[in-house]
Protein backbone atom coordinates (compact mmCIF):
# COMPACT_ATOMS: atom_id res chain seq x y z
CA UNK A 1 0.00 0.00 0.00
CA UNK A 2 1.51 3.56 -1.07
CA UNK A 3 1.96 6.03 1.75
CA UNK A 4 0.11 9.13 0.96
CA UNK A 5 1.98 11.96 1.40
CA UNK A 6 -0.55 14.39 2.98
CA UNK A 7 0.89 17.36 5.25
CA UNK A 8 -0.63 15.29 8.44
CA UNK A 9 2.37 12.34 7.91
CA UNK A 10 4.65 14.61 7.00
CA UNK A 11 4.04 16.38 11.08
CA UNK A 12 3.83 12.71 12.01
CA UNK A 13 6.80 11.61 10.42
CA UNK A 14 8.82 14.38 11.55
CA UNK A 15 7.68 14.65 15.10
CA UNK A 16 8.43 10.24 15.02
CA UNK A 17 11.74 10.57 13.81
CA UNK A 18 12.60 13.16 16.37
CA UNK A 19 11.02 11.14 19.12
CA UNK A 20 12.62 7.81 17.53
CA UNK A 21 16.25 9.57 17.61
CA UNK A 22 16.06 11.28 21.25
CA UNK A 23 15.01 7.48 22.41
CA UNK A 24 18.41 6.26 20.77
CA UNK A 25 20.09 9.29 22.60
CA UNK A 26 19.09 8.27 25.96
CA UNK A 27 20.98 4.93 25.44
CA UNK A 28 23.80 5.59 23.31
CA UNK A 29 25.25 8.89 25.28
CA UNK A 30 27.86 7.97 27.64
CA UNK A 31 27.32 10.94 29.57
CA UNK A 32 24.05 10.42 32.23
CA UNK A 33 23.28 14.58 31.98
CA UNK A 34 23.14 14.15 27.85
CA UNK A 35 20.90 10.61 28.52
CA UNK A 36 18.44 12.81 30.37
CA UNK A 37 18.50 16.19 27.99
CA UNK A 38 17.67 13.43 25.18
CA UNK A 39 14.64 12.21 27.27
CA UNK A 40 13.28 15.68 28.38
CA UNK A 41 13.48 16.08 24.57
CA UNK A 42 11.58 12.41 23.70
CA UNK A 43 9.04 13.44 26.28
CA UNK A 44 8.37 16.96 24.97
CA UNK A 45 8.16 15.81 21.67
CA UNK A 46 5.64 12.76 22.73
CA UNK A 47 3.29 15.54 23.90
CA UNK A 48 3.15 17.12 20.58
CA UNK A 49 2.52 13.21 19.52
CA UNK A 50 -0.69 12.84 21.93
CA UNK A 51 -1.87 16.72 20.55
CA UNK A 52 -2.20 15.00 17.44
CA UNK A 53 -4.06 12.08 18.31
CA UNK A 54 -6.57 14.67 19.70
CA UNK A 55 -5.77 13.94 23.31
CA UNK A 56 -5.08 17.64 24.48
CA UNK A 57 -5.45 17.05 28.29
CA UNK A 58 -2.93 14.27 28.29
CA UNK A 59 -0.57 16.06 26.03
CA UNK A 60 -0.68 19.14 28.47
CA UNK A 61 -0.40 16.30 31.64
CA UNK A 62 2.45 14.66 29.66
CA UNK A 63 5.04 17.82 29.53
CA UNK A 64 4.33 19.35 32.90
CA UNK A 65 4.59 15.64 34.70
CA UNK A 66 7.25 13.99 33.07
CA UNK A 67 9.34 16.84 31.60
CA UNK A 68 8.29 19.30 34.18
CA UNK A 69 8.66 16.87 37.45
CA UNK A 70 9.70 13.88 36.91
CA UNK A 71 13.16 14.75 35.04
CA UNK A 72 13.78 17.39 36.95
CA UNK A 73 14.04 14.93 40.10
CA UNK A 74 16.66 12.99 37.71
CA UNK A 75 18.93 15.85 36.58
CA UNK A 76 18.83 16.84 40.34
CA UNK A 77 19.75 13.45 41.53
CA UNK A 78 22.39 13.38 38.77
CA UNK A 79 24.09 17.14 39.86
CA UNK A 80 24.02 15.56 43.48
CA UNK A 81 25.91 12.28 42.79
CA UNK A 82 28.34 14.34 40.60
CA UNK A 83 27.82 11.89 37.79
CA UNK A 84 28.28 14.34 34.96
CA UNK A 85 31.17 14.36 33.37
CA UNK A 86 33.54 13.65 35.43
CA UNK A 87 32.08 10.12 36.49
CA UNK A 88 31.62 8.09 33.47
CA UNK A 89 31.84 4.67 34.05
CA UNK A 90 34.51 2.97 32.20
CA UNK A 91 34.05 1.08 29.13
CA UNK A 92 34.49 -2.63 29.08
CA UNK A 93 33.55 -5.00 26.98
CA UNK A 94 31.40 -8.04 28.25
CA UNK A 95 29.19 -10.22 25.99
CA UNK A 96 26.52 -8.68 27.38
CA UNK A 97 26.60 -5.91 25.13
CA UNK A 98 25.72 -7.73 21.37
CA UNK A 99 23.31 -9.84 22.99
CA UNK A 100 21.65 -7.45 24.38
CA UNK A 101 21.14 -5.35 21.31
CA UNK A 102 20.28 -8.68 19.45
CA UNK A 103 17.56 -9.24 21.47
CA UNK A 104 16.49 -5.87 21.06
CA UNK A 105 16.31 -6.16 17.79
CA UNK A 106 15.09 -9.41 17.66
CA UNK A 107 11.61 -8.16 20.33
CA UNK A 108 11.28 -4.94 17.58
CA UNK A 109 11.34 -7.38 14.56
CA UNK A 110 8.78 -9.88 16.46
CA UNK A 111 6.71 -7.15 17.95
CA UNK A 112 6.34 -5.41 14.29
CA UNK A 113 5.97 -8.20 12.18
CA UNK A 114 3.21 -9.46 14.13
CA UNK A 115 1.48 -6.26 14.94
CA UNK A 116 2.12 -3.45 12.28
CA UNK A 117 0.98 -5.26 9.15
CA UNK A 118 -2.38 -6.04 10.92
CA UNK A 119 -3.26 -2.33 11.39
CA UNK A 120 -1.95 -0.50 8.33
CA UNK A 121 -4.98 -0.21 6.81
CA UNK A 122 -6.32 1.79 10.06
CA UNK A 123 -7.31 5.35 9.48
CA UNK A 124 -8.19 7.61 12.26
CA UNK A 125 -12.36 8.34 11.63
CA UNK A 126 -13.78 11.02 13.19
CA UNK A 127 -13.36 11.81 16.92
CA UNK A 128 -17.29 10.88 18.24
CA UNK A 129 -16.32 10.80 21.95
CA UNK A 130 -14.21 13.83 22.97
CA UNK A 131 -10.86 12.19 24.79
CA UNK A 132 -9.16 14.95 25.30
CA UNK A 133 -11.39 17.58 27.10
CA UNK A 134 -10.87 17.54 30.93
CA UNK A 135 -14.33 17.88 31.83
CA UNK A 136 -14.95 14.59 30.69
CA UNK A 137 -11.55 12.95 32.05
CA UNK A 138 -12.46 14.58 35.53
CA UNK A 139 -16.09 13.00 34.99
CA UNK A 140 -14.54 9.74 34.36
CA UNK A 141 -11.94 9.88 36.81
CA UNK A 142 -14.34 10.78 39.70
CA UNK A 143 -16.92 8.50 38.77
CA UNK A 144 -15.87 5.13 37.37
CA UNK A 145 -12.32 5.24 38.24
CA UNK A 146 -12.48 6.48 41.76
CA UNK A 147 -11.19 3.10 43.53
CA UNK A 148 -8.28 3.45 41.73
CA UNK A 149 -8.15 7.14 41.60
CA UNK A 150 -7.88 6.29 45.76
CA UNK A 151 -5.54 3.40 45.44
CA UNK A 152 -3.25 5.95 43.81
CA UNK A 153 -3.29 8.46 45.83
CA UNK A 154 -2.46 6.20 48.99
CA UNK A 155 0.42 4.96 46.43
CA UNK A 156 1.72 8.55 46.36
CA UNK A 157 1.32 8.99 50.03
CA UNK A 158 3.50 5.94 50.94
CA UNK A 159 6.10 6.87 48.07
CA UNK A 160 6.72 9.96 49.57
CA UNK A 161 7.06 8.52 52.99
CA UNK A 162 9.84 6.11 51.42
CA UNK A 163 11.65 8.15 49.52
CA UNK A 164 11.75 10.29 52.41
CA UNK A 165 13.27 7.97 54.56
CA UNK A 166 15.48 5.85 52.06
CA UNK A 167 17.02 9.69 51.06
CA UNK A 168 17.60 10.60 54.83
CA UNK A 169 21.16 11.16 56.14
CA UNK A 170 21.68 8.49 58.87
CA UNK A 171 22.56 9.82 62.32
CA UNK A 172 25.44 8.07 63.72
CA UNK B 1 -4.72 12.81 12.44
CA UNK B 2 -5.65 12.03 8.77
CA UNK B 3 -3.60 9.76 6.55
CA UNK B 4 -1.39 8.88 9.34
CA UNK B 5 -2.67 5.01 10.14
CA UNK B 6 -2.76 2.97 13.42
CA UNK B 7 0.49 1.30 12.51
CA UNK B 8 2.59 4.30 12.25
CA UNK B 9 1.90 5.47 16.09
CA UNK B 10 2.37 1.36 17.20
CA UNK B 11 5.58 1.25 15.44
CA UNK B 12 6.71 4.08 17.06
CA UNK B 13 5.89 2.71 20.26
CA UNK B 14 7.69 -0.68 19.74
CA UNK B 15 10.65 1.05 18.88
CA UNK B 16 10.36 3.20 21.83
CA UNK B 17 9.65 0.33 24.01
CA UNK B 18 12.61 -2.09 21.90
CA UNK B 19 15.30 0.83 22.61
CA UNK B 20 14.29 0.94 26.52
CA UNK B 21 14.64 -3.27 26.54
CA UNK B 22 18.19 -2.54 25.10
CA UNK B 23 19.33 0.39 27.08
CA UNK B 24 18.05 -1.63 30.47
CA UNK B 25 20.38 -4.42 29.04
CA UNK B 26 23.15 -3.09 28.36
CA UNK B 27 23.43 0.22 30.39
CA UNK B 28 25.58 -0.21 33.95
CA UNK B 29 24.90 3.08 35.09
CA UNK B 30 21.22 3.00 37.64
CA UNK B 31 20.31 6.84 36.51
CA UNK B 32 20.03 5.53 32.71
CA UNK B 33 18.45 2.49 33.12
CA UNK B 34 15.62 4.35 35.25
CA UNK B 35 15.52 6.68 32.23
CA UNK B 36 15.22 3.59 30.03
CA UNK B 37 12.01 2.33 32.46
CA UNK B 38 10.79 5.51 31.87
CA UNK B 39 11.16 5.19 27.83
CA UNK B 40 8.98 2.10 28.23
CA UNK B 41 6.27 3.34 30.08
CA UNK B 42 6.24 6.01 27.45
CA UNK B 43 6.10 4.04 25.17
CA UNK B 44 2.78 1.82 26.40
CA UNK B 45 1.37 5.41 27.37
CA UNK B 46 1.29 6.13 23.08
CA UNK B 47 0.06 2.69 22.72
CA UNK B 48 -2.51 3.07 24.79
CA UNK B 49 -3.62 6.54 23.18
CA UNK B 50 -3.52 5.50 19.80
CA UNK B 51 -5.80 2.79 20.67
CA UNK B 52 -8.06 5.04 22.36
CA UNK B 53 -7.92 7.08 19.63
CA UNK B 54 -7.96 4.83 16.58
CA UNK B 55 -10.32 2.05 17.88
CA UNK B 56 -12.63 3.36 20.26
CA UNK B 57 -13.03 7.15 20.40
CA UNK B 58 -15.11 6.38 17.01
CA UNK B 59 -18.39 6.00 15.87
CA UNK B 60 -18.26 2.32 16.76
CA UNK B 61 -16.92 2.56 20.35
CA UNK B 62 -18.74 4.04 23.38
CA UNK B 63 -17.17 6.82 25.93
CA UNK B 64 -16.68 4.05 28.68
CA UNK B 65 -14.61 2.08 26.19
CA UNK B 66 -12.99 5.45 25.12
CA UNK B 67 -11.83 6.95 28.34
CA UNK B 68 -10.30 3.49 29.11
CA UNK B 69 -7.03 4.07 27.44
CA UNK B 70 -6.34 7.46 29.22
CA UNK B 71 -7.55 6.37 32.79
CA UNK B 72 -4.60 3.80 32.30
CA UNK B 73 -2.33 6.56 31.31
CA UNK B 74 -3.41 8.72 33.90
CA UNK B 75 -2.37 6.07 36.53
CA UNK B 76 0.62 4.42 34.64
CA UNK B 77 1.87 8.54 35.12
CA UNK B 78 1.24 8.34 39.05
CA UNK B 79 2.96 5.42 39.56
CA UNK B 80 5.84 6.26 37.39
CA UNK B 81 6.12 9.15 39.32
CA UNK B 82 6.00 7.28 42.58
CA UNK B 83 8.37 4.72 41.10
CA UNK B 84 10.96 7.05 40.41
CA UNK B 85 10.81 9.09 43.56
CA UNK B 86 11.57 5.27 45.88
CA UNK B 87 14.22 4.42 43.32
CA UNK B 88 16.63 7.59 43.33
CA UNK B 89 16.15 7.20 46.58
CA UNK B 90 17.69 3.79 46.83
CA UNK B 91 20.27 4.72 43.92
CA UNK B 92 21.00 7.49 46.61
CA UNK B 93 21.35 5.64 49.52
CA UNK B 94 23.47 3.01 47.71
CA UNK B 95 25.96 5.75 46.55
CA UNK B 96 26.38 7.18 50.36
CA UNK B 97 26.97 3.28 51.07
CA UNK B 98 29.19 2.30 48.42
CA UNK B 99 30.77 5.47 46.53
CA UNK B 100 29.88 3.61 43.33
CA UNK B 101 26.90 3.02 41.58
CA UNK B 102 27.91 0.59 38.49
CA UNK B 103 24.61 -2.01 38.40
CA UNK B 104 27.23 -4.96 37.42
CA UNK B 105 29.38 -4.20 40.88
CA UNK B 106 26.69 -4.11 43.26
CA UNK B 107 26.51 -8.21 44.38
CA UNK B 108 25.25 -7.91 48.29
CA UNK B 109 22.56 -9.66 47.68
CA UNK B 110 24.00 -12.61 45.94
CA UNK B 111 23.33 -15.11 48.35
Amino acid sequence: MPVKLTLEMVIFAALAGAAALAAVGVVAFRNATRSALCLVFNFFVLGFLYFSLQVEMLGITQVVVYTGAIMVLFIFVIMLLNLGSSHLLAEKFDGKKPVGIFFGIALAVLLSSQIVPMFARTESKPLVYPLGDSKVVGQTLFTSYVFPFEAVSFLLLVGIVGSILLAKRRMS
Amino acid sequence: MNGVPLSAYLGLSMFMFSTGVIGVIIRRNPIVIFMCIELMLNAVNLAFLSFARYKFATAEGSLESAMGGPMFVIFVMAVAAAEVAVGLGIIMAIFRLRENIDVDELNLLKG
